[in-house]
């Protein structure tokens, strides 16, 4: 069974905006049936361009009908431009999270909220040039770049997760690698800074346990050293030191230097790193 | 809210009998088998008498039954004993249909250098008796074939299979997890040289399974240990679980004429019901020969996870092959080795029964699902009003 949170509970249970706005202003269709899953996106925007009213259609999962109840309950008051930056990762923030397995349902919804808005505004989204990578899934490689762009994802087995992109017959796998090697090579001569994707504060604490238990521990271990997770408040990381850490004159100079250079490195720029005696 | 469990397939209720049969084993008479003393003999001789009712269920002899710790275990040394003592062939043949105890394990010997030959299925489920026939050769070192597929009911020729891989020297094993309990096995009336099956799909607990192994056949053990079930399974028996397996065998035995009747009577109401309340749906492998217990429906335009989570809201308990609910992307293996049609297989269920189900538990499901089938597809872009209309098939 998959750990779905209350609120995507919630709202496959109670599905708000279900249907088809007559004489839409936006629209799109985007899935097809043989992947699983499909999502029709209606949208009306009021006298003042803001959108009045979203509606949706879909065939899915639990995870698929919730994603889009929370992107229609997301739409509803913005203007186009507004509304063009809800990213994939928006829309499962809103739900609280979903299963890795099952971020593909959010990015279904991106989609189809981009070529709905596309449609508004008279764009034609087919590209017909572009490469179509992973033939069972029909997943092209504008719509992997782009994802991986947006989400940072760095495997093929992420790519799979939120594109479903590999998840078939396996043949695109090396392409998804190239694509993955191809979008990080790009950003690493732009030296542009990576923005993470914002964490509920549970996705936080999860990442912070985990990043200690599984990087940060080992490594001290080496030195006869540990640290023990305290607390976390916001963006301050409270730990006590343990083992050789306890006595040793430089592990002020760990735990800045080491300690939270790692956290913000792999969870966010702003965590701070204090040392509790407990 | 009470439970309706439907999902008997997946596993099933330690039957009250069973329980009471094993509890004394655990606290009470807790001496090891191989033990000198009495404390440990008495245990054995209890042991013993599992070991003749579990034989008696599928007419064996007590010393062809092994125990192990479940079916995959089974499936695994069966399998793997029959390419140890044919040192020389590198051939294994299999279906497209079995569970992953024996699938995964074929994709693994593929990449060890296996040549593997799985067997199709036609639309109904039924094997591909021709295909079968001709792909066995000499460098054949055993097949493997389900006795009746876990996900549809679809019953196997295994009988048939097995004679003529006997005829030309060829190890048989089959997979009989879903067999054992819902229809009678007479291993004297076959030449099969290994079966597998599990302890907690027959109202025994989880973590017990049975390879029986033909007086006769070459064996390798899997294993290696002490002298535990005469060398072929190293390993302190596991005697709680033995005992009870014998109780369920037992019981099983008796219960095979209502699996038969009461169970299959059921099963019958509850699709013959869905059938007339529910327009678009098919029965997946509902032609062929089948488990009495299983049924596998596909509701056309919905998707398979939705329809379990609406269910489990009202307590009634079933599985899917959608692909949503299996953490893969594709629907099930099975489904999609019958050709069942995207449009269907994502959206199959299989309500699996046991002789514990009652008539006022179909009924039950039978009024709460025609709701929660028409809410999706209400919901679903591929159903307008009261015709389907298919976009992309």
């Amino acid at each position: 069974m998959w750990e779905y949170t209350d609120k995507v509970r919630e709202h496959f249970l109670n599905p708000r905006n279900i249907g088809e706005i007559e004489d839409p202003d936006g629209v799109a269709e985007v899935g097809s049936i043989a992947c699983g899953d499909a999502l029709k996106l209606t949208f009306k925007l009021d006298e003042n361009k803001r959108i009045k009213d979203a509606r949706f259609k879909t065939f899915g999962c639990a995870s698929a009908i919730a994603s889009a109840s929370a992107l229609t309950e997301m739409l509803k008051g913005k203007t186009i431009e507004e509304a063009m930056k809800i990213t994939n990762q928006d829309i499962a923030n809103y739900l609280g999270g979903l299963p890795p397995e099952k971020m593909h349902c959010s990015v279904l919804g991106q989609e189809a909220l981009e070529k709905a808005i596309e449609h508004y505004r008279g764009i034609s989204h087919t590209k017909p040039d572009e490469e179509v990578i992973c033939v069972c899934f029909g997943v092209t490689e504008g719509e992997i770049e782009q994802t991986v762009r947006q989400n940072h994802l760095t495997t093929i087995d992420e790519v799979t997760n939120y594109t479903k992109a590999g998840g078939g017959c396996k043949n695109c796998h090396e392409k998804i690698k190239a694509i993955i090697d191809r979008v990080y090579a790009a950003e690493k001569r732009e030296e542009r800074p990576i923005v993470k994707p914002k964490l509920t504060n549970l996705q936080k604490i999860k990442n912070i346990q985990e990043i200690i238990e599984h990087e940060i521990k080992p490594s001290l271990k080496q030195d006869g050293g540990d640290i023990e997770l305290v607390d976390i408040v916001g963006n301050r990381v409270l730990v006590a030191t343990r083992g050789a850490c306890a006595t040793c004159q430089a592990s002020q100079a760990t735990l800045k230097g080491f300690v939270e250079w790692k956290l913000r490195e792999l969870v966010s720029s702003e965590i701070v790193v204090e040392e509790v005696s407990l | 809210m009470k439970t309706i469990y439907f999902d008997n397939n997946a596993t099933t209720m330690v039957a009250p009998e069973v329980l009471e049969e094993m509890l004394p084993y655990f606290s009470q008479y807790y001496g090891n088998p191989s033990s000198m003393h009495r404390f440990g003999g008495q245990v054995a001789k209890k042991l013993h008498e599992a070991r003749e009712k579990t034989a008696l269920l599928i007419g064996a002899e007590p010393d062809e039954i092994v125990f192990t710790s479940c079916g995959t275990e089974s499936d695994n040394t069966a399998i793997m004993s029959a390419l140890d003592v044919n040192p020389g062939k590198r051939h294994i043949v299999t279906t497209r249909v079995e569970h992953p105890a024996v699938k995964a394990l074929c994709e693994h010997l593929s990449e060890k250098g296996y040549v593997i030959t799985t067997i199709d299925v036609d639309s109904d489920g039924n094997l591909d008796m021709d295909q079968y026939e001709k792909s066995l050769t000499k460098d054949t070192a055993v097949v493997s074939i389900m006795w009746a597929n876990n996900e549809t009911g679809v019953i196997f020729p295994v009988e048939k299979a097995a004679q003529l891989a006997q005829e030309k020297g060829i190890i048989f094993h089959t997979d009989a997890v879903q067999v054992i309990g819902k229809m009678p096995v007479n291993m004297k009336n076959n030449v099969v040289n290994m079966l597998s099956f599990s302890g907690h799909k027959l109202h025994a607990q989880k973590g017990i399974g049975v390879l029986y192994i033909r007086r006769g056949t070459r064996f390798s053990p899997y294993l290696i240990g002490g002298h535990q079930e005469k060398g072929r399974r190293g390993g302190t028996e596991n005697t709680p679980a033995i005992i009870g397996l014998g109780k369920a065998c037992e019981l099983a035995g008796r219960n095979l004429a209502r699996e038969n009747g009461h169970v299959r009577a059921l099963r019958d109401r509850l699709e013959g019901e869905i059938k007339k309340r529910i327009p678009n749906v098919k029965v997946n492998g509902g032609r062929s020969p089948r488990l009495p217990n299983t049924s596998n429906i596909s509701f056309e335009f919905v998707e398979g996870e939705s329809i379990l989570l609406l269910l489990d809201q009202y307590g009634i308990c079933a599985s899917s092959g959608s692909a949503c609910t299996s953490g893969s992307l594709q629907p099930s293996h099975v489904l999609r080795a019958m050709g069942v049609p995207y449009t269907m297989a994502h959206g199959s269920v299989r309500f699996s029964l046991s002789v514990y189900n009652t008539s006022e538990e179909i009924d039950f499901v039978i009024d709460t699902l025609p709701p929660i089938i028409e809410r999706l597809r209400d919901m679903s872009p591929y159903w307008t009003a009261d015709k389907a209309v298919c976009a992309n098939p």
